[in-house]
């Protein structure tokens, strides 16, 4: 058996809470964020682009890309890898630029 | 260094980014007398090299991924005592989008938050720039799947969420920190099973006294080399991942050898299966916020545009510092003995001769690991005409080369204006330096953005006022 990240640093985090992912409750840690609380699950896409519509996930994990694009709180366009996962928070995939809403 | 009378709240000066650099500078700034603000786009002080997990993930031991943990402690401990004393303002959440030039000093203009809700102004007599660096990334076909990350975003994954994109992890690219990436990795419980260097690093043994002043350099590559070991790691030297497969996501990698110039040789293919990919090829200095001011750059010897700063590592722009990768990428140590100086500098007082010293043999060190990893030119033969090079707009090789090739695109920037390559929401920073160098200019040049980061046109809108 491999260890994991937690054991390696002695976690003992706090209760998990949950988040939902489209439409399914996915376990988050106190601190993690969003994209963390998404690998943790085994998720690791959660956009599709907006010409190729092609799957994209954390690529850079700390702000500078923008792959992790995801609509969080019907906010779309979000970095999920800067925005802290709390209790409730609603997170779905985006497709194409995210601005469903807006087409005509 | 007087403060404005005028405005009783300007600080003495304004440290941007809160890593190694700017920890050291605000810390040793304040032992000085002045009057500090410490501002970070992270909630966290630490950077990226001390990325550590929230407070909510109650980590015992967060210096088992770590290299140094106690230097980072003794800096918090001491902006402790500072902020407690009012000596320092701690500004977490504060990601700085322009500088702009006052009288007699700074206003720096930053947004509030991850989603950048609001807006302030911090004013200060004078500012130092600490702001890192960001991963220099190199396109392959494949790289835009899910499960290929970069090696530092594995890193800050890992050290921040305690989490990791998969369990059979190649590390590939160049630079040092792919072995202190694949050493996190895989002591945290991943399996490696190959760490896929470009460089045969035969450039480090080509100054052997540089090496030897830097003692501390070989114990760390040492250490992680030690557990890249114990964990039967596999290094492949001058070797690149050419490819990554996969539909939905990476399930394997191709591994081909390259030659010095870092094509890859025909027929040396081959297929490691894996469910990700950490992947990175050194770091770039992160000047914009500088460049914009107008300030010199250098090109270093790894090709990235840094700051030029003079010995006491003053920019060219009046009342502006640079401390650390800003001025040419260099690890943990010169960052912090950069930060120290700088402060002293900002403080007209003369540094201790001792930390000079430290200073121009980390440096010296700096330039050969520069020298080492640069990378050749022969990498574009790993590509194909359908290889994304600009993820966030999704423009392929091909039209890249048409632009180059039939429109007459000679630099980067007609390149961009030709086919949005950099134009996207990261704003070349994923591909500028691939997009440089299959325009036929070589380098790109010193960063420019209008802004140092997105910034809602509300906001903007609002700056008009
Ligand atoms: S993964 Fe790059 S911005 Fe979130």
């Amino acid at each position: 058996m491999r260890r994991t990240p937690a054991e390696l640093v002695g976690a003992e985090p706090g209760p998990a809470h949950h988040i939902e992912f489209d439409g399914r409750a996915v376990p988050a840690l106190p601190g993690q964020s969003i994209a963390a609380a998404l690998w943790a699950d085994g998720v690791l896409a959660w956009r599709t682009t907006r010409v190729g519509g092609r799957p994209r996930g954390v690529f850079c994990g700390i702000g500078a890309c923008f792959d992790c694009l995801a609509t969080v709180n019907g906010r779309p366009n979000q970095r999920t890898c800067l925005l802290p996962a709390e209790p409730g928070t609603t997170v779905t995939t985006q497709e194409g630029h995210g601005r469903a809403d807006l087409a005509v | 260094m007087p403060t404005s009378p005028s405005d009783a709240s300007t600080y003495d000066l304004a440290v941007i980014g809160a890593g190694p650099a700017g920890l050291a500078a605000a810390v040793t700034a304040a032992d000085l007398g002045l009057r500090c603000a410490l501002l970070d786009a992270g909630r966290q002080t630490g950077g990226q090299y001390y990325r550590h997990p929230a407070s909510g993930l109650g980590a015992a031991r967060p210096d088992r991924l770590h290299h140094g943990w106690s230097v980072y402690t003794g800096l918090a401990d001491r902006l402790a005592a500072h902020r407690e004393a009012g000596r320092v303002d701690f500004l977490g959440g504060h990601q700085v989008w322009a500088l702009e030039r006052t009288g007699d000093g700074y206003a720096v203009h930053v947004t509030l938050g991850p989603e950048a809700a609001d807006r302030a102004t911090v004013p200060a007599a004078a500012v130092l720039l600490a702001t890192g660096a960001y991963e220099r990334q190199l396109p392959f076909p494949g790289w835009t799947l899910p499960g290929v990350v970069t090696a530092g975003g594995a890193q800050a994954m890992l050290k921040a969420g305690l989490v990791l994109p998969g369990r059979r992890i190649v590390v590939a690219g160049s630079g040092p920190l792919l072995l202190a990436a694949a050493s996190s990795l895989v002591t945290a419980g991943a399996e490696v099973p190959s760490v896929v260097e470009a460089t045969d690093y035969l450039g480090y043994a080509r100054r052997p006294g540089v090496l030897a002043a830097v003692p501390g350099k070989l114990v760390e590559g040492a250490g992680h080399g030690s557990a890249l070991l114990r964990h039967r790691v596999r290094l492949r030297r001058r070797s690149a991942v050419v490819e990554a497969h996969g539909t939905d996501r990476v399930n394997a990698v191709t591994v081909a050898r390259l030659d010095a110039d870092w094509r890859p040789v025909p027929g040396t293919e081959r297929r490691i299966d894996c469910d990700a990919l950490a992947v990175g090829h050194g770091l770039l200095p992160q000047i914009e916020l500088a460049t914009e001011l107008g300030a010199a750059t250098s090109t270093g010897p790894d090709g990235a545009v840094a700051l030029q700063v003079d010995a006491r590592l003053r920019t060219t722009v009046p009342g502006l510092w640079s401390a650390g990768e800003t001025n040419g990428v260099g690890g943990a140590d010169l960052a912090i003995a950069e930060g120290e100086l700088a402060a002293h500098a900002v403080a007209d007082l003369a540094p201790r001769p001792a930390l000079l010293r430290r200073r121009a043999r980390l440096r010296a060190f700096a330039e050969l690991m520069a020298a080492a990893h640069r990378p050749g030119p022969g990498w574009t033969g790993w590509l194909r005409p359908d290889t994304d090079v600009c993820r966030c707009e999704e423009v392929p090789v091909a039209r890249i080369r048409e632009a180059v090739e039939e429109l007459g695109a000679g630099d980067p920037r007609t390149v961009k204006l030709l086919t949005r390559a950099g134009m996207g929401w990261c704003q070349g920073r994923m591909c500028g330096p691939a997009v440089a160098c299959l325009a036929g200019s070589g380098e790109p040049g010193p960063d420019r953005r209008p802004f140092a980061c997105p910034v809602p046109l509300s906001q903007l809108a609002a700056a008009e006022d």
